[in-house]
């Protein structure tokens, strides 16, 4: 390993609390589709070092099927917010809330 | 100088994506995004990882963030006016952020010298990858192609226009 795996841990750590904070903190649909992105990544980032930790492949195979469930995931919550745009014309997520009881 | 060029990138992805969370703009945080991810690809890279690097970069960096690119201008969500103020303040971030990782790259490449030393302590192969993927996890591979199919008809369901809708409804 050219680095300690906790350091990985604690950098792809410290990216998945952002992309988590921007998820909790951003009010518009695109910059929280974006922190998902970035939680998203920091987890490819674990396995990737886990992989590289045991010498197996099967950490950067899981990464593969990560960024195939991230690109499907993507299509349809864009086609969301289109659809989301269409009908009330904002992107605010606080807009949506017909579902309060 | 792997170990230093890895905390080098890692800090410079972690600076783009701190700035990436904390923009107003959608198209800025999407090119701060893109600059985290080319650095996590020279990450993954490091860690013996090419074929993984070079997916992200055309996947995560060159489609994803394109299609997000897309949507924020269909949807015309970045605001029109050019804020003041002096104009290095918008983009120099941007750039020096580039700057490092241009500069990492060229490093990168300069000190692989493409000999049997230079190969790192752990280094997966195309032809290695492959192989696992499709012997070991055949069923994995169906599962997920039939995912994204699902997800486009799921998109092009969800994204159709009004009228057709409409038309749809009453018959």
């Amino acid at each position: 390993m050219i680095v300690p795996m906790s350091h990985i841990l604690a950098f792809s750590g410290a990216m998945f609390f952002m992309g988590f904070a921007c998820v909790l903190a951003q009010r518009n649909l695109i910059m929280i589709l974006i922190g998902v992105e970035v939680m998203l990544n920091a987890v490819g980032l674990t396995l990737v070092g886990a992989s590289a930790l045991w010498g197996q492949v099967d950490g950067q195979i899981f990464v593969i099927f990560l960024m195939a469930m991230t690109s499907a995931e993507v299509s349809i919550s864009l086609a969301m917010v289109v659809y989301l745009h269409r009908r009330s014309k904002t992107l605010e997520a606080d807009a949506f809330s017909g579902m309060k009881g | 100088m792997s170990t230093v060029l890895f905390y080098i990138l890692g800090f410079t992805a972690l600076a783009a994506t701190l700035m990436c969370i904390t923009r107003r703009n959608p198209v800025h945080a999407v090119i701060y995004l893109v600059n985290a991810f080319f650095a996590l690809a020279l990450l993954f890279y490091l860690l013996g990882a090419p074929l993984v690097a070079a997916w992200e970069v055309i996947i995560y960096a060159g489609a994803i963030m394109v299609l997000f690119l897309f949507i924020i201008m269909m949807l015309e969500l970045a605001p029109m006016h050019t804020p003041a103020g002096p104009g290095w303040k918008r983009w120099g971030p941007v750039a020096a952020l580039s700057l490092i990782l241009l500069c990492c790259t060229i490093l990168m490449v300069a000190v692989d010298t493409g000999s049997s030393q230079s190969v790192p302590f752990f280094y997966v192969s195309p032809r290695v990858f492959g192989t696992v993927l499709f012997k070991k996890y055949p069923l994995a591979v169906q599962v997920v192609s039939f995912q994204l199919l699902f997800a486009a008809v799921g998109a092009y369901y969800v994204g159709r226009s009004e009228r057709l809708a409409d038309r749809e409804d009453k018959s």
